[in-house]
């Protein structure tokens, strides 16, 4: 039998405020446990929680990015249930009337086709603490610091028929709302992670097949395995008969598979009902109008802006827009030094993200600020130094030698340009290698490569290729 | 002997340099160790009191003083206070030291009043005569046989007998009126959302407000001013500005038209009872108001509703009490299970633990519909009835309870009789508007209470027509026998 899945993602999306989304404690990652929760956060007795505004003005970018419905009046309501680590014994969320509607986003598939998935909703809650389950023998640790963190729960649609569409919306989602600045986007940190629903069905069945949810993955290759494996075993199970129950998996990354959680915990009955210490959430036209006019231009808008702007085709645009830093970096660096977009584009694309993929790190963190590799790009656009010299300055400057400048002139990497000095070096090969002269002389054109070889060599590849040619072909027709 | 004054008079005693602040406080710290048979309170604060009654001569001396600058008090120990043990009644939380002070007690304490200690109450306020208090029943000073009412009883059964001349209470159903009523005291709950509840341990959220328990009208209007007004921690505090309550008391009531509600004058009110809110209303015509009689059709729906929303929004509530992080913890505990279950289990009295149960199953999923939004629907039909009342009328009164005080023990096992006691003060705090209980004529020895009910905001006037009533009447005078006579 053939079969199809559908799959289904919640995201998390911790949202970038200073301070928590019912207290004024800060969120800053990794404080010492308990230093950052209030009495609020701790749930004494007495304690209210006052709404963050900016957490709301977060989604609300978030919702018209997505082009979705922002609820006039949206709901704080109590999910109730017992846990060590959420203080109050329920967690402030939103249920039947969620702040961001129903919106859409657009996916590239790897067949380069895109596919528009739609997001039934997000609404706003807090975080719960850690348990911490290590250090204490015997016993269990809570850290509340994270108690009261603002989330951005981002659900969408079942519309999702392999691991790799749901790795692109993952991407997608994580590119938007590092876009908007609503989110960090750390996935070490905690700061993005995603539930997903997995079902699969008989090819043309209407109806889902039962959906296994696995929890609480922090990272796109984790979430392409973790849906592979977990389809895999779906199949597998009810090819030999069996059925799969509708429960909460984890995804183990070490042994590569997911595990039934236990039961106990889908036994909840949440008992959701609105909040009563807090006042229905009203957004007006004005605010949304407000709220329109500081959304930053979005990925879609740039890349078709970097199309116009700057003549690169949609391949280039889609790549550097892929993220907003990465497209701040290049925009930074061709307006720096004003270099070619096309050549920057691609030595953004190529040289740089080679050595950032290697390293591990975000172009945040890149070692060559896009001020010095605005330097480097500009040298190689003047010819000052060749494509394959200019690796060696990016690899010095990658080591902290300064600009390109400095490390062209200290490591005497410049490109020989000087008609004078090329002919001398050129003229003397030629007399020291009369017998390929001859051929070329007898109509061997290619014995030239012989020739342009002797020259890089003699220069330590500082001559350009295109002037030793035609250097080249005046000496030897002299 | 300055036990039988009011804080208005104690506050002009204190300003003119009568006595101090700390002579005050002391005769009022001994009066409580005297009388402690009677219960009222949980906690005394003997030094905190005289530290700060030596604050506030200070201030007086300086010339700093404000009103109620140097007056002690009581507060219901459901308010935090913090450095100072605050139970809610319960052993939950019989050691919690409370980590911060309530914006009620914040406001008091930058009045420069003395606290005295923390009253007694009905567990987590739930109950009608103070006998679900882990820390005992409280002792009505009228007659110690009878119950004081409640949740707020140590309150008033402290202002009743001269333990304090003010107190702090919360009124989630009827707490501070049918107290008040029972105790033959003048007690106000506010609008909801003019009092903040930051620090005041939840019961219900939509119903719970604190206000005064008082020996007078014009006692309620002095504190009402200290603890009334916006406060950004509470975000269902009304931004909106504070009449001064005490600037009005003297107008007059001519042309006041009082709304008579036909379902609180039914057959079967107690014709004692009627007999005595009738006289009151006499009373009133006599100072110019106009007697209108309307129908609030909605009323026999207040208990049933309120007996969905108040257990729902308390199971809630109630949750954080787990045993993990403060509180009481059951010994030994096996699993997370187990100390959960025996330390609420253990923690929480009878009381308590039925209205969590009767909460739990009004939200489960299935139940929700038919219980909790059915009662939010009726909510707002009783809210309908009070909005059309308040087009034709300026104030609405009846009793504000159907008995007078009765026996300790005699409906300690018939929890729905208990909830009959508050049959005519719930609606109030459904709708969320502003209610007072007045004494008046006693029935069979024990105080009877009127009840003012006033549309959105009009406290200013409520106390006004209600201190109208007291320059009449003398009711409120009465004192209760053996803790007046003689000396201290």
């Amino acid at each position: 039998m053939s079969w199809e899945t559908v799959i289904g993602l919640e995201i998390h999306a911790q949202l970038a405020t200073q301070s928590k989304i019912f207290s004024a404690s800060s969120t800053a990652y990794g404080a010492e446990p308990n230093k950052q929760a209030s009495v609020i956060d701790l749930g004494m007795p007495g304690v209210l929680p006052v709404l963050n505004e900016k957490a709301v003005a977060m989604a609300v970018k978030f919702g018209l990015a997505i082009d979705a419905e922002i609820a006039p009046r949206s709901v704080f309501a109590r999910k109730n249930y017992f846990y060590p680590d959420l203080p109050k014994g329920y967690q402030i969320s939103q249920f039947e009337l969620p702040i961001v509607g129903l919106g859409k986003l657009e996916i590239e598939l790897e067949s380069g086709d895109t596919k528009v998935i739609g997001v039934t909703r997000a609404h706003l809650e807090e975080d719960a603490g850690k348990s911490l389950h290590e250090d204490f023998d015997g016993m269990t640790g809570i850290d509340l610091n994270r108690a009261g963190t603002p989330l951005l729960e981002i659900v969408s649609e079942p519309e999702m028929a392999n691991a790799k569409e749901a790795v692109a919306y993952m991407k997608k989602i994580h590119s938007l709302v590092k876009y908007l600045g609503i989110c960090d986007g750390n996935m070490q940190e905690g700061s993005f992670r995603c539930d997903a629903n997995v079902s699969v069905r008989p090819k043309g069945q209407e109806e889902f097949g039962t959906r296994a949810e696995i929890k609480n993955i922090n990272s796109f290759r984790f979430v392409e395995r973790a849906i592979n494996h977990e389809v895999n075993r779906q199949i597998d199970l009810i090819e030999d008969g069996g059925t799969v129950v509708q429960e909460t998996r984890l995804y183990d990354p070490d042994r590569d598979e997911t595990r039934s959680m236990r039961s106990k915990e889908e036994a909840n009955d949440y008992r959701y009902f609105p909040d009563p210490d807090l006042l229905p959430v009203e957004i007006t036209q004005d605010f949304l109008s407000q709220m329109r006019q500081k959304l930053p231009e979005l990925p879609e808008q740039k890349k078709q802006r970097f199309i116009e702007q700057y003549s690169l085709s949609d391949y280039d645009a889609s790549a550097l827009t892929s993220n907003r830093a990465t497209a701040e970096y290049f925009e930074e660096a061709i307006k720096l030094e004003s270099t070619d977009p096309k050549l920057t584009a691609n030595w953004v694309m190529g040289e740089l993200s080679a050595a950032l993929n290697e390293h591990n790190l975000d172009i945040e963190a890149s070692p060559v600020s896009a001020e010095l590799f605005a330097t480097l790009v500009k040298r190689i656009e003047d010819q000052t130094v060749s494509g394959k010299l200019a690796k060696e300055v990016f690899e010095f400057m990658w080591q902290g030698e300064g600009d390109a400048d400095t490390i062209i002139e200290k490591r005497g990497l410049k490109q020989i340009t000087d008609t004078g000095a090329l002919e001398e070096v050129i003229s003397t090969i030629l007399k020291e290698n009369p017998d390929q002269v001859e051929q070329f002389k007898a109509g061997n054109d290619k014995i030239i490569g012989f020739f342009v070889g002797k020259v890089m060599q003699q220069t330590k590849g500082k001559a350009n290729p295109v002037q030793v040619n035609e250097l080249l072909q005046k000496l030897l027709q002299a | 002997m300055l036990h039988n004054k009011s804080i208005t008079e104690l506050s002009a005693g204190l300003a003119a340099g009568e006595y101090s602040s700390a002579e005050l406080t002391k005769q009022y710290l001994q009066r409580i160790d005297q009388h402690a048979d009677l219960n009222c309170y949980i906690t005394v604060d003997q030094e905190g009191a005289l530290h700060q009654a030596a604050e506030a001569d200070k201030l007086i001396a300086s010339g700093g003083a404000g009103p109620l600058t140097g007056v002690p008090l009581a507060h219901k120990d459901i308010f935090l206070t913090e450095g100072l043990r605050t139970t809610c009644g319960s052993r939950m939380l019989e050691n919690f030291i409370a980590p911060y002070d309530a914006t009620v007690v914040t406001n008091i304490k930058q009045a420069g009043m003395v606290t005295l200690g923390k009253a007694n109450m009905d567990e987590f306020a739930m109950g009608s005569s103070n006998e679900n208090s882990y820390f005992g029943s409280v002792l009505n000073p009228w007659n110690i046989k009878m119950v004081p009412g409640g949740s707020s009883g140590g309150s008033a059964a402290a202002v009743a007998a001269g333990l304090a001349p003010i107190a702090t209470a919360t009124d989630t159903g009827g707490s501070i009126r049918q107290p008040a009523a029972l105790c033959g005291l003048t007690g106000m709950k506010p609008t909801y959302g003019r009092v903040s509840r930051w620090g005041m341990v939840a019961f219900a959220s939509s119903l719970d407000q604190a206000g005064p328990m008082a020996q007078s009208a014009e006692d309620c209007a002095l504190l009402m001013n200290t603890i009334s007004g916006f406060d950004a921690k509470d975000s269902t505090c009304m931004d909106r500005p504070v009449d001064d309550y005490h600037a009005n008391l003297n107008d007059s009531l001519e042309g006041l038209r009082v709304g008579l509600p036909r379902e609180y004058f039914s057959d079967e009110l107690d014709p004692a009872m009627r007999k005595v809110v009738d006289d009151a209303l006499k009373v009133y015509e006599g100072l110019g108001a106009q007697l209108i009689e309307i129908d609030l059709p909605n009323t026999h729906l207040s208990i049933p509703v309120y007996y969905i929303v108040a257990p729902a929004e308390c199971s809630s509530n109630l949750s954080r009490f787990d045993g993990v992080r403060y509180g009481y913890r059951c010994d030994d505990p096996k699993d997370l299970d187990d100390l959960y279950s025996r330390s609420r289990g253990e923690g929480f009295g009878a009381e308590v633990t039925r209205r969590i149960m009767i909460g739990t199953y009004a939200l489960s999923s299935g139940y929700y519909d038919a219980y909790y939004l059915k009662a939010q629907q009726l909510r707002r039909l009783i809210k309908e009835d009070f909005e059309k009342a308040f087009e034709q009328v300026d104030v609405i009164m009846g009793p504000t309870s159907p008995d007078v005080a009765f026996p300790i023990g005699a409906k300690a096992d018939d929890p729905v009789d208990m909830y009959l006691s508050d049959i005519y003060t719930i609606s109030a705090n459904l709708a969320g508007l502003p209610a007072m209980s007045l004494p008046v004529e006693q029935v069979n020895q024990l105080p009877a209470g009127l009840q003012l009910i006033g549309n959105y905001w009009s406290e200013a006037r409520m106390l006004n027509i209600a201190h109208q009533f007291q320059q009449k009447t003398a009711w409120h005078q009465q004192k209760p026998v053996g803790f007046f006579e003689g000396g201290s």
